[in-house]
């Protein structure tokens, strides 16, 4: 067995107490379920059987809750779009093509993190505030390293056009000091609130030069005196050289341009230009990239990663995406400042900086509670053909592994089940073995809902489960009493032994009440009346009782007769069968020839010697009545029959 | 599709209906009621789409539909209809059909009166045996209702007790019901069979049976047309859309290649006929439209990422000029539109009033499209 990356966490069962009864249990496909058992470390001998509970742990929480419906839907729908996008399309619109995509999911997420954050505020009770409260900074991490991994995965910004999308994204996701940036800017003065000079800190740190140079105008209006001083400060972030998104300038002139700004920047710092104003001075030396300087505004970054991002852009802005493990690995050093040890996302974010796709993954598996994910995220990095060489050392690769952990997550849930079932079809592997054993624990409490179960296998030739299904279904209906509607499932599943039983039924019924239940099934059987001999039987024998109830005696008496001569009848059935004979026997016209009329009486005389002199004596009065009966009618027939028979040829 | 507005809602959407208007009404309907299915706890809501403070620049609407209130529903909602401008009949899995008063002074729902086990199997009085209730149509005060035991009802909203109950009905179960005059029903079975009965008669009998051809493929749907009541179409587990003249023969008139599975709903727009609006599992959603006069265009035609199609088809001779029923060649064309282009999961419902369309789906989402004819 591998070595275990993470402690496995300790999951406190409510209600269950394993130091009064040890606990048992059993996996289920998505759950476990535990239960006490009658073994208890406080002796044997008191064991009386108080009540022993059973309880369900699932494995994957956040498939039950409400708001994260959503999220699991949507992503669903760019999911499929993303497994059916073009693969032709050849290098920059295909990568346009996923960055959109990723793009795509992001704004799920968001939107997502939106109604949690309404659902938080308007919650009333404490602790439900604080879960929705828990929700959302966990869906904000998870935009925050999806986000990372756009930019260095999926886009694989370049040197130069990196660090322009790190500055993005630090500015979208550090959103702790935008309120105090709102509340200096709409003050009446902002020049003169306490919180000014911070404000103008947050701006240069993200490097938003422009709002950074607009607030120091309303201050340098208001300080005459200083005008020079800021006058220089506002031409050096002026002339500050950016990399450019688009291919106007080469690197290299981007360097050059940077370096001759650099040393200018150092050359006022030297010459004590801004030694008057420490805020202004302490600006400058953040120009030049001194770490000391930015460190000092520690509070102001609140995270290390964002001091990374400020220190690449004065330092090193145009930072290959190879380089940047360095970088990170040093900045983190520095802001933690072995005060405090990183955190789970602080360790997912650092791997990501070092490329090491995998290490994000696992990570990620490890610290998030549900496998949505990682499982959307690793089919992306998969489109991008950024996991190919990896396989695991059990199932088939990474993809598919989570893939199906996820989608096993949502079969599991009561009404989700259906987004999994185009989840395991995206997994060329066991998918499909997947979605066999799942799709037959789907609870079937409607009809309709067994439709839809039947539609999903039957567009993928899942016949064994359509067979299953429809069997379920058949015998719902057989235990209400709903014969027509058994018939028609087993008619559906082609079951021909049930198809058999059923009519079975049938004919016991109409034995019991002399008249047949659902004609309008029966008489409307078509084609399907092949699907087993017994069917076949019934329908024909409801014809011979149309034909017999439309007077059409002949033709009703030829149809009789061959059901048993073709042995298409059961043999228990013959006597009903010689029976319905008794009265077009006794017809004032002759019905039967006299050949017909022999073969009815080989018939009987077959189904009565078959019995032994035992079985005989044994039998009811009632029969041996009936037997009598017969054969007096058809000797009686036969005499008929021979008269006119005889006659016509005579004549 | 700009025009139209998506809202997730966190529940398998089964049934959405358009609240009806008033007869002397102008303006485009501003309600609608929604059910759910496969929940643990399923629910009724009202929408409101109408909302003054949301109109939009050129004065036409722009947000998504708001929650007014809702209410927890016993089982699945397997179908609702409007009874009313206050009151939705809803028909249960559990067998049973409640009403509920949506009151719009302080916007809440409450239950109003309820047929427990309504449709049951072997024995109503048991405490298990509920028949899942399929279908429901309401003409107020009356409210017919079939279900899985092949049972037809007939309640009157004021009444207790069932006013007529028609066991075994159907040998199997029946889908749908539409009233086809005020007391004559038509239901649709798993059989493949379109059933006239008439309320009036004491015999437990239809009075008129139709069938598909020998196949029995399933029919899920039925709408009646508005005008020509001698018109009905149905739609098949096969994804078929059959139209039928109940005056003559027993086989449709005319049968239409649509969905590729089983076709959940069908309705003629109200006041609109020409136009019909299917819906389906397989995700999407047509709008049949006879009545433009295509005979000049192409015959195949995309327009905006909606594919357009002209089907012929073949009808017998019909005396009465029904677009649905005519077989002139140059005539006999429609044209057919997917509002749908990438869904995947099932539409299992949809309403039509005035121009406004409601649909919901599987993938938990209600759609508003207020310009249908746009």
């Amino acid at each position: 067995m591998e070595e275990l990356d993470a402690e496995p966490p300790l999951l406190v069962v409510p209600g269950a107490d394993p130091s009064a009864r040890q606990l048992c249990f059993a996996w289920g496909p998505a759950e476990a379920l535990v239960c006490e058992t009658l073994f208890g470390r406080r002796g044997t001998g008191d064991g009386g059987p108080s009540s022993s509970r059973l309880f369900v742990v699932r494995k994957d929480q956040d498939i039950y809750i409400q708001t994260l419906r959503k999220l699991f839907n949507e992503s669903h729908g760019i999911f499929i779009g993303l497994q059916r996008s073009e693969e032709e399309l050849a290098g920059k619109s295909r990568k346009a093509q996923l960055v959109q995509v990723s793009k795509n999911y992001r704004s799920v997420i968001r939107a997502c993190m939106e109604d949690m954050h309404q659902a938080a505020i308007s919650a009333r009770d404490p602790a439900l505030h604080s879960q929705y409260s828990t929700q959302v900074s966990i869906l904000s991490a998870m935009e925050l390293i999806w986000n990372l991994c756009e930019i260095l995965f999926v886009e694989a910004a370049a040197a130069g056009p990196l660090l322009l999308r790190l500055l993005d994204w630090v500015r979208l996701h550090v959103c702790d000091v935008d309120n105090m940036v709102r509340e200096v800017l709409s003050s009446e003065n902002p020049s003169k609130h306490e919180l000014f000079w911070n404000v103008v800190d947050v701006f240069v740190l993200q490097g938003r030069m422009d709002e950074a140079r607009h607030l120091l105008s309303k201050e340098a209006s208001a300080n005459p005196t200083s005008m020079n001083m800021y006058r220089i400060l506002d031409d050096l972030m002026k002339k500050m050289p950016m990399p450019s998104l688009s291919n106007t300038q080469t690197l290299t002139e981007m360097e050059l341009k940077w370096q001759h700004w650099h040393e200018e920047c150092q050359r006022y710092l030297q010459d004590g230009t801004f030694a008057s104003n420490s805020h202004m001075e302490s600006i400058c030396k953040i120009l030049v990239g001194d770490e000391d300087a930015i460190l000092e505004k520690k509070e102001l970054l609140t995270t290390w990663y964002h001091f990374l991002v400020t220190r690449l852009l004065y330092s090193h802005p145009t930072v290959k995406p190879m380089e940047l493990r360095f970088y990170a690995q040093s900045s983190m050093d520095l802001f933690l400042g072995g005060e405090s040890s990183p955190e789970p996302l602080d360790t997912i974010l650092m791997a990501a900086f070092e490329f090491e796709m995998h290490q994000v993954i696992k990570e990620c598996s490890i610290a998030l509670s549900n496998w949505w994910f990682v499982a959307h995220l690793t089919d992306l990095l998969d489109h991008c053909k950024l996991l190919q060489s990896h396989n695991l050392y059990f199932g088939s690769n990474m993809r598919e592994f989570l893939l199906l952990e996820y989608a096993s997550g949502l079969f599991s849930h009561h009404s989700l089940w259906q987004l999994g079932v185009d989840y395991f079809d995206h997994c060329p592997e066991y998918g499909r073995v997947y979605l066999e054993l799942h799709i037959e624990r789907i609870p079937l409490n409607t009809e309709q809902k067994a439709l839809k179960v039947l539609r999903i296998c039957e567009q993928r030739q899942m016949h064994e489960q359509v067979r299953s299904i429809c069997k379920i279904m058949a015998m719902k209906a057989l235990r209400n009493n709903r014969l027509g509607s058994a018939l028609s499932w087993s008619i559906r599943a082609k079951d021909a032994a049930f198809a058999t039983l059923i009519s079975d039924r049938f004919l016991k019924d109409y034995c019991e009440r002399g008249s047949f239940s659902d004609l309008d099934l029966i008489d409307n059987l078509g084609p399907s009346m092949l699907l087993s001999d017994r069917l076949t039987f019934l329908g024909k024998y409801r014809e011979f009782h149309r034909l017999y109830g439309e007077k059409r005696f002949s033709e009703a008496a030829r149809l009789l007769l061959m059901l048993m001569t073709a042995r298409i009848a059961p043999r228990s059935f013959w006597m009903t069968l010689l029976t319905d004979a008794l009265p077009l026997l006794e017809q004032k016209e002759v019905i039967f020839s006299a050949e017909q009329t022999y073969e009815l009486m080989r018939c009987l005389e077959d189904l009565t010697a078959g019995k032994s002199d035992k079985q005989k004596f044994q039998e009811e009065d009632v029969e041996t009545m009936k037997v009598e009966m017969l054969r007096l009618a058809l000797a009686r027939n036969l005499a008929r029959v021979i008269i006119k028979e005889g006659t016509l040829e005579g004549s | 599709m700009e025009d139209v507005c998506a809202k997730f809602v966190s529940q398998k959407i089964s049934k959405t209906r358009w609240r009806p208007l008033p007869s002397a009404a102008l303006q485009p309907p501003d309600l609608f009621a929604t059910g759910s299915w496969d929940n643990e706890d399923n629910r009724i809501s009202i929408w409101s789409v109408g909302d003054v403070g949301n109109v939009g620049l050129n004065g036409e609407y722009q947000g998504e539909p708001q929650l007014l209130c809702d209410i927890r529903h016993n089982g699945d909602v397997m179908d609702m209809q409007f009874l009313d401008q206050e009151r939705i009949v809803v028909a249960s899995s559990t067998g049973t059909v409640t009403i509920f008063r949506h009151h719009q002074n302080n916007q809440t729902l409450s239950a109003n009166q309820r047929w427990e086990k309504a449709h049951y199997h072997v024995d109503q009085d048991t405490s298990c045996g509920g028949a899942t209730c399929t279908g429901v149509i309401c003409n107020n005060p009356e409210i017919v209702t079939v279900g899985e035991d092949g049972r037809i009802n007939l309640f009157r909203a004021d009444q207790k007790n069932a006013v007529r109950s028609i066991d075994n009905a159907d040998s199997s179960t029946l889908h749908a019901v539409t009233f086809l005059r005020t007391n004559e029903i038509l239901t649709v079975n798993s059989i493949g069979q379109l059933k006239i009965w008439d309320l009036r008669q004491q015999r437990n009998e239809p009075s008129q049976i139709f069938s598909l051809t020998g196949d029995r493929v399933p029919l899920h749907c039925v709408d009646r047309h508005p005008n020509q009541q001698h018109i009905v179409a149905t739609g098949g587990q096969d994804g078929m859309l059959s139209i039928w003249d109940i005056r003559q023969g027993t086989m449709p008139v005319c049968l239409l290649n649509a969905h590729e599975a089983e076709m959940w709903e069908v309705h003629f727009h109200p006041s609109n006929p020409d136009h019909l609006f299917t819906c389906s599992e397989d995700g999407s959603l047509w709008h049949w439209d006879t009545s433009t006069d295509v005979s000049e265009k192409p015959s195949f035609l995309h327009q905006g990422g909606r594919s357009t199609t002209y089907l012929s088809h073949s009808a017998i001779n019909q005396s009465v000029v029904s677009a649905w029923l005519s077989n002139d060649p140059t005539k006999d064309r429609m044209e057919i539109t997917n509002l749908i282009p990438n869904q995947t999961l099932s539409v299992n419902s949809l309403d039509v009033l005035g121009p406004c369309l409601v649909y919901g789906t599987d993938a938990e989402a209600i759609y508003v499209n207020r310009q249908l004819f746009a």
